[in-house]
């Protein structure tokens, strides 16, 4: 299993690196982490005719919090996000998650960038910044434009980027006051893809429910909302039989896949026990004053 | 375009690679496509590194770059010009094996030893970072290796060991 041949290039500068996607556009892809792309090189199931190698644009790589935001350049290694205090203070759920992502050596290659814009529909990223409300920034020669997470992942290893564009910073909301989240998933062994992922946060005001970010990953070609679900709690107290409920709503909209790992009806079935158990322990850990 | 960047041009030609592995340095030619584990293995003849899945999921590949374990067979050499690379062959010094290799011998934390380069690598980084690590701690880091034979149990004992060794307690 090799990879077929292709064309190298490899950047220092963010211009270098748009001009090569403009001129080469869905003929090339980009390399950042290549922990999802290079096993499919290796497998022919991705064959770029050109691979353009961002490791070494170094303005890409940072972690900063800004204007309520936590961003993230988009090469910003999963490792670093894992190791960073910011990041357990600004985003808890991010940090609760990552530890998900892969195995350590994994983590010391693959990027925050690489895993969004990859989009597979188990990861657990991608999970999190729909539950939060992120939202992307992509760069092409044609200029800047933000994407929300919700109107970013397409479908299965799609998203809505142009194949010129290159994402260049995630942006992870801070939701302030009296926030707690927990990121829960089902995988055959530790370190696997998600059968069933659930990202949830919760804010209380008045111990009462006054924002849900709900996500689940693996139940279809991308991550679903289950804010929709969730809304009836906002206002209340939230009781263990309202969470039973909310979680329930949530996951009775799903459709996911039936495939040799797990049948559709497991899937939505753990997506409500898992939607439960994450929605208890994010308002469990509101109550106590918020994530540390 | 700005006067400080240049036009790069995407090439497949084989070209020649610079490596320092284990303290010396290293050139070879090859394509752009060529894994950093072959690249180790066909082209500088250092085969302690071993290829299992090829797609990142074995962890029998794994080498430190620049202090960090990583699957050899997800980097293409090309990408890794001028970098500081560690493999298994650089551990052992002439007949004096490293703490960590000393610590799997003694306690048997090998049997066909195909994997036992993968992990070594893994360990080092740990125990590199992490001098007196937590079972959790070890389990998640060998949670990236695969074994076929042993059980993992004796790699954890040897884990452990390796630990003791390296912090002076013999």
């Amino acid at each position: 299993m090799k990879p077929a041949p292709f064309r190298y290039a490899q950047v220092e500068h963010l211009e270098q690196a748009l001009e090569l996607l403009a001129e080469y556009g869905d003929r090339a892809k980009v390399l950042a982490g290549g922990q999802s792309l290079v096993p499919m090189m290796n497998m022919r199931l991705a064959r770029p005719d050109v691979l353009v190698d961002i490791n070494r644009i170094e303005a890409l790589e940072y972690l900063t919090v800004q204007d309520g935001m936590l961003v993230t350049g988009a090469l910003t290694r999963q490792r670093a996000l894992e190791r960073s205090p910011e990041v357990r203070a600004a985003c808890p759920l991010l940090a609760q998650a990552i530890r998900y992502v892969g195995h350590p050596q994994i983590r010391n290659r693959g990027t925050v960038g690489g895993s969004i814009a990859h989009a597979d529909p188990a990861a657990e990223l991608p999970g999190v910044l729909l539950a939060l409300g992120g939202q992307v920034r992509v760069r092409s020669v044609r200029g800047e434009r933000v994407v929300p997470a919700a109107d970013l992942f397409v479908s299965y290893f799609t998203t809505s980027l142009a194949p010129d564009e290159l994402l260049v910073a995630v942006e992870w909301p801070i939701w302030p006051g009296r926030v707690g989240s927990a990121f829960h998933e089902v995988a055959r062994r530790e370190g696997d893809f998600a059968l069933v992922g659930v990202a949830a946060q919760v804010a209380l005001t008045d111990d009462r429910v006054s924002r849900v970010g709900l996500a689940f990953v693996g139940v279809g070609g991308r991550p679903e909302p289950g804010e929709g679900a969730a809304a009836s709690l906002l206002g209340q107290e939230p009781t263990p039989t309202l969470l039973a409920q909310a979680a329930a709503a949530a996951a009775e909209r799903l459709t996911p896949d039936s495939d040799l790992h797990a049948s559709a009806e497991y899937r939505r079935d753990v997506a409500r026990v898992l939607a439960e158990r994450a929605l208890a322990e994010a308002v469990a850990r509101a109550k106590e004053g918020g994530d540390a | 375009m700005s006067m400080a960047t240049s036009r790069v041009v995407p090439d497949a030609s084989p070209r020649p690679i610079t490596l320092t592995v284990n303290g010396k340095i290293y050139t070879a030619v090859a394509e752009p496509r060529k894994t950093l584990l072959d690249f180790l293995r066909q082209d500088l003849g250092l085969t302690g590194t071993r290829m299992g899945c090829e797609h990142g999921v074995c962890g029998a590949c794994t080498v430190l770059l620049e202090g960090r374990a990583v699957r050899s067979c997800l980097l293409f050499a090309v990408q890794v010009e001028g970098a500081e690379l560690l493999t298994i062959e650089g551990l052992a010094e002439g007949d004096r094996l490293h703490p960590i290799q000393q610590a799997f011998w003694e306690e048997h934390g090998l049997q066909c030893g195909y994997c036992t380069a993968g992990f070594i690598m893994s360990v080092y980084e740990l125990l590199s970072t992490t001098p007196n690590p937590s079972d959790e701690q070890i389990y998640e880091t060998l949670g990236g290796n695969i074994c076929r034979c042993t059980g993992y149990q004796d790699i954890v004992r040897a884990v452990k060991r390796a630990a003791q060794l390296m912090r002076g307690e013999g």
